[in-house]
């Protein structure tokens, strides 16, 4: 396992204006779990491609452990992948699937045998061993397309890339689950590309969020939630994403289409003022049918139900909020409710980025 | 104005019951929302309602405001599958004007405005020129949703159209296809896996399990009020958790491994002996909210976040099941937990599955 | 009144109508026609005797017909076991552009196609002249090497170029089919093959191979049933001499019914020939059905 550092890393593809990539560095620990998180065309599959070797970047440095690899082919690089649709050897079986990455390294017969025997039955495997890998359902595909990478002991870093797609929503969780028992066994470097922010957050300990060629965001997953750098987090994250509306900043307090709020002791500290972003995440807004300090009239325009919850959008002079409400609570259309922002969970913006 | 009337409809396929004695109602107007597991029967109901499959026996009849039946079936249908389905070789334009220019119905002009409006209504705008092939997954059910809108069909079936998103690509979707069917005249059927859609769109639900309808309601009744434990489950998101308890004289509940429990009020009437147990996943909470609440030890498996929740798949002896908390949680596997929930919130099914009692609707207080 | 009653309606037979009449015409009543003429003799147009197996066992004695069918078998196997693995390295050399088709392989497919676009006469005429000592290019730079090449009078010779014609007539449809099926295999698969390190030749044993099954068996079959059925070409070159040493079956038979007018031996080895086409095509259809099934 390697400490994986990318200094300068960008990358165009052929035929195409605008980089798919732009100049990034990325440092990934020794043992950790990462994901790489962003829509489709963000750059996060190309992002892979240089950790891999499946594609040369245009500049830039790929370090495993402070070596320079970027010249070296995939052969030589010692890094594990699993695809996006399950690549099993149809014709072998699941034993010499897994055998198959050891054997072309030439590996010494029992230590194969040891090593397979000892994955297949981390990744429960072991009844399978014989059975030809085409009959395999895809989540067991998967499982065995992940057993190939964690097979050898030299690997530097297993890269999943959108490992799940092909899964059965109701086996995703059991997946998930495997890949975190894994990872609390044998502690590999493991990198996560995905776009479903769900994954991301459930599998990585820390996340990069990317988007347009970039990355906006590292941090854990509770910090990606909490505390978004970009507006572009704060509304990819979370479902429904967080409020984003304009506001006035006014040194300790907030105003809002007029309405103010205070802020916290933090935020007043910081002593901004003038045109900025306020956010605030659904489920941390306040609607109340009483008045209470620095709360204000909205008015309610929609109420979804999901069950276990609603969201309530309301209008605070032009500005709409989604509000998360629990139980007890049934806001008809049309009428006022008194909304509060909680002071200590506003978050600020200007031009997009966190104020800090 | 078409309402489609299935009486004892059954469809067999190789010996194998794909639907079974299924009689459902849709009134002119109305938006049904068909939820199941995979494999419930959802997609074969719907290509029998289509004409693509004929029913093994019953029948499905589309009748008028005046019961007078709509001849020919086909053309006050549309669908849109869960596959992108468009033709490849077409633009956009092409694919959104395919059924007009079918029945050969409208005049260059006229096509061509409702083409852009049906566009523009789907935020297809920029996209016209281009192929399917060149689009995003959620641009290409787009472009099948705008084709089955201009046809102005009087029977919409929407087979899981969202279930090839991403849930950020869901929100916005679901909105359109609310505001798209909602204000026609349309009768609107919409299968789905996923009980929130079923409870988002408001209007009727039915509940299909392994080919037989087992409810069919108002979407919240049938939430609050679960037939049976199939019924719960389905209707839950996560499913719902069910113990197998045991009742002493509806004064106590035992339940899982070590923990007994006072007897709820609403679960009072309890008989003495076996009954089993149900509480939906969002009713365990990670600390106490008042004295009521009575807590469960239990051992982590995974924390897996779900938008902004984060759904616990806990363990008590050899007991799963599922939690779900607000917000981001990080929490490492085989952590000790313990989880609180209020005896109010139990729901009561006999050993048959039938539902004994359901706690009172938090909805409407 | 039902709609629905029943989607599958009556009309839909009248779609196959033309179909069934077309495959009467085509394929019944020939193949009945020539039934009725192996169990009979027809001494003139009005005069028909019942012969019953007659035909058929004399057929199945003759001599002529063994060594016929001996030759037509080695001719199919010879031919097969050169196209198909030849076929197949030139279908793995040919360019792949990852994501798409480059001008390049355009060019090549076209090249390569090149001769499955020549009548077959024609290509037997075009081998017949390439083949000559005196003014072929092929014929004059063997005879030029010093080879004492003449497929006129050498039934050796006249075997090797039956068979390198067959080799350079339809090797492209094999590359064809090949290229075809290399570039349905995902980009994905090699790129797991590079990540767990495997040779190239085990990306073609583990990868293409078994991916290329599916397009290999059909390759195997219309081969085999072309080549079996062959007519034209050597007909053309040789005109299955010298002596019979390249009478195929197909040959052999129109000898038979045009050649001598004997009508119900010709019927009868008609459908003894005919015989050995089905169970292969059965078989390999059993195979490749099973195939896809698992």
């Amino acid at each position: 396992m390697a400490t994986i550092e990318l200094s300068g890393i960008c990358h165009r593809y052929p035929g195409t204006p605008d980089f798919a990539l732009q100049p990034t560095d990325v440092t990934c620990e020794d043992g950790q779990t990462y994901a790489l998180l962003g829509p489709s065309g963000c750059g996060k599959t190309t992002l892979l491609g240089t950790i891999s070797g499946l594609l040369r970047p245009a500049a830039g440095r790929v370090l495993f452990d402070g070596r320079d690899v970027t010249q070296l082919e995939t052969r030589q690089r010692n890094v594990a992948q699993v695809f996006q649709f399950p690549v099993v050897y149809d014709t072998m079986s699941v034993y010499d699937n897994l055998a198959f990455p050891l054997r072309n390294r030439w590996l010494a017969p029992q230590d194969v045998d040891e090593r397979v025997r000892a994955i297949a039955v981390l990744l429960d495997l072991d009844t399978d061993l014989k059975r030809r890998a085409r009959g395999l359902p895809a989540d067991a595909k998967q499982r065995v397309a992940l057993g190939r990478g964690l097979v050898r002991e030299d690997v530097a870093a297993v890269l999943l890339d959108e490992p799940l797609t092909a899964v059965d929503p109701k086996t995703k969780w059991e997946l998930r689950s495997k890949l975190r028992e894994v990872h609390a066994e044998l502690a590999p470097t493991l990198i996560y590309v995905t776009h479903d922010q769900n994954e991301a957050l459930t599998v990585a300990d820390r996340v990069f969020v990317m988007n347009a060629g970039r990355i906006v965001q590292e941090g854990t997953p509770q910090e990606l939630f909490e505390h978004p750098a970009h507006t572009f987090v704060a509304r990819f994250i979370g479902s429904p994403g967080m409020n984003i509306v304009a506001c006035e900043l006014a040194g300790a307090s907030v105003r809002v289409a007029g309405r103010a709020f205070s802020l916290n002791e933090r935020a007043a500290a910081l002593g901004a003022r003038g045109s900025a972003e306020l956010g605030v995440r659904p489920e941390l807004a306040r609607l109340g049918e009483q008045a209470v300090p620095d709360s204000h009239a909205a008015r309610v325009v929609r109420v979804e139900d999901f069950g276990r919850h609603r969201i309530v959008t309301v209008d605070l002079g032009g500005e709409r909020f989604a509000v998360k409400v629990a139980d007890g609570l049934l806001p008809r259309e049309g009428t006022s409710l008194w909304l509060s922002l909680p002071a200590e969970h506003i978050r600020l913006f200007a031009n997009g980025e966190a104020l800090r | 104005m078409t309402r489609v009337v299935i009486e004892g409809l059954s469809r067999t396929v190789d010996g194998r019951m794909h639907l079974e004695e299924i009689d459902l109602c849709l009134e002119p107007g109305s938006f049904t929302v068909l939820l199941g597991a995979t494999n419930a029967g959802k997609t074969s109901l719907l290509r029998v309602i289509a004409g693509l499959d004929a029913p093994t026996s019953g029948s499905v009849r589309l009748e008028d405001a005046g019961g007078e039946p709509v001849v020919p079936p086909r053309d006050a249908l549309a669908m849109v599958y869960q596959e992108f389905v468009n033709y490849p070789s077409l633009t956009v334009f092409e694919n959104i004007a395919a059924p007009l220019r079918a029945r050969g119905q409208y005049k260059k002009d006229e096509l061509e405005r409702r083409v852009r409006a049906a566009a523009e209504r789907f935020e297809l705008d920029g996209l016209l020129e281009r192929l399917p092939a060149e689009l995003s997954g959620g641009q290409q059910q787009r472009t099948a949703l705008a084709r089955a809108m201009i046809k102005e069909a009087d029977v919409v079936l929407l087979d899981e159209p969202l279930a090839n998103l991403d849930y950020k690509l869901r929100e916005g979707l679901r909105n359109e296809i609310a505001a798209t069917f909602d204000r026609q005249s349309t009768t609107v059927v919409y299968a789905s896996t996923d009980p929130v859609e079923a409870l988002w769109f408001g209007h009727r639900t039915a509940v299909l399990h392994e080919g037989r309808l087992l409810q069919q309601g108002e979407a919240r009744a049938v939430y609050d009020a679960p037939a049976d434990e199939c019924v719960a489950r389905a209707v839950s998101d996560p499913p719902m958790n069910v113990w197998t308890a045991h009742s002493s004289e509806g004064d106590e509940l035992a339940v899982l491994a070590g923990l007994v429990l006072p007897c709820p009020t609403h679960l009072s009437g309890l008989s003495t002996g076996a009954v089993r147990l149900g509480l939906r996943a969002h009713r365990l909470r990670l600390e106490p909210r008042d004295v009521f609440d009575v807590s469960i030890p239990s051992e982590l498996e995974l924390a897996e976040v779900t938008g902004s929740e984060t759904t616990l798949h806990v363990r008590n002896g050899s007991t799963r099941f599922l939690g779900q908390v607000e917000g981001v949680h990080r929490i490492e596997r085989a952590t000790p937990l313990d989880l609180f929930f209020d005896p109010a919130d139990l729901f009561a099914f006999d050993a048959g599955g039938g539902l004994l009692a359901a706690p009172h609707s938090r909805g409407d207080d | 009144m039902s709609p629905h009653a029943k989607p599958r309606n009556e009309r839909a037979w009248f779609l196959v109508l033309p179909v069934c009449v077309l495959v009467a015409f085509n394929a019944l009543i020939p193949l009945m026609t020539v039934v009725n003429y192996s169990v009979q003799d027809i001494v003139s147009p009005d005069q028909r005797v019942f012969v019953g197996w007659e035909w058929f066992k004399s057929v199945l004695r003759d001599p002529e017909l063994h060594a016929a069918f001996g030759r037509q078998v080695l001719f199919s196997v010879v031919v097969l076991a050169i196209e198909l693995p030849l076929g197949l390295s030139v279908a793995l050399c040919l360019p792949r552009g990852p994501g798409g088709s480059t001008w390049q392989a355009s060019l090549c497919t076209v090249l390569i196609a090149m001769p499955l676009l020549v009548p077959w006469n024609v290509v037997g005429t075009i081998w017949q002249v390439f083949a000559r000592t005196d003014i072929g290019l092929g014929g004059a730079v063997l005879t030029k090497l010093g080879v004492d090449y003449n497929y006129a009078l050498d039934p050796v010779h006249a075997w090797g170029t039956v068979v390198v014609m067959d080799v350079w007539h339809w090797t492209p449809l094999v590359v064809l089919l090949c290229y075809a099926g290399l570039r349905a295999i995902p980009e994905t698969y090699y790129g797991a093959a590079a990540v767990d390190g495997a040779s190239r030749w085990a990306v073609f044993r583990y990868i293409e191979l078994p991916r290329l099954s599916g397009v290999l068996t059909i390759g195997v079959l219309l081969r085999f049933m072309d080549s079996f059925v062959i007519y034209t070409e050597p007909f053309v070159l040789t005109g299955g001499g010298p002596g019979s040493s390249t009478t195929f079956l197909s040959q052999h038979l129109s000898t038979l019914a045009v050649g001598q007018f004997d009508l119900g031996r010709a019927s009868a080895f008609s459908l003894i020939y005919f015989l050995p086409i089905l169970i292969v095509c059965y078989v390999f259809y059993t195979l490749m059905t099973r195939e896809e099934r698992s």
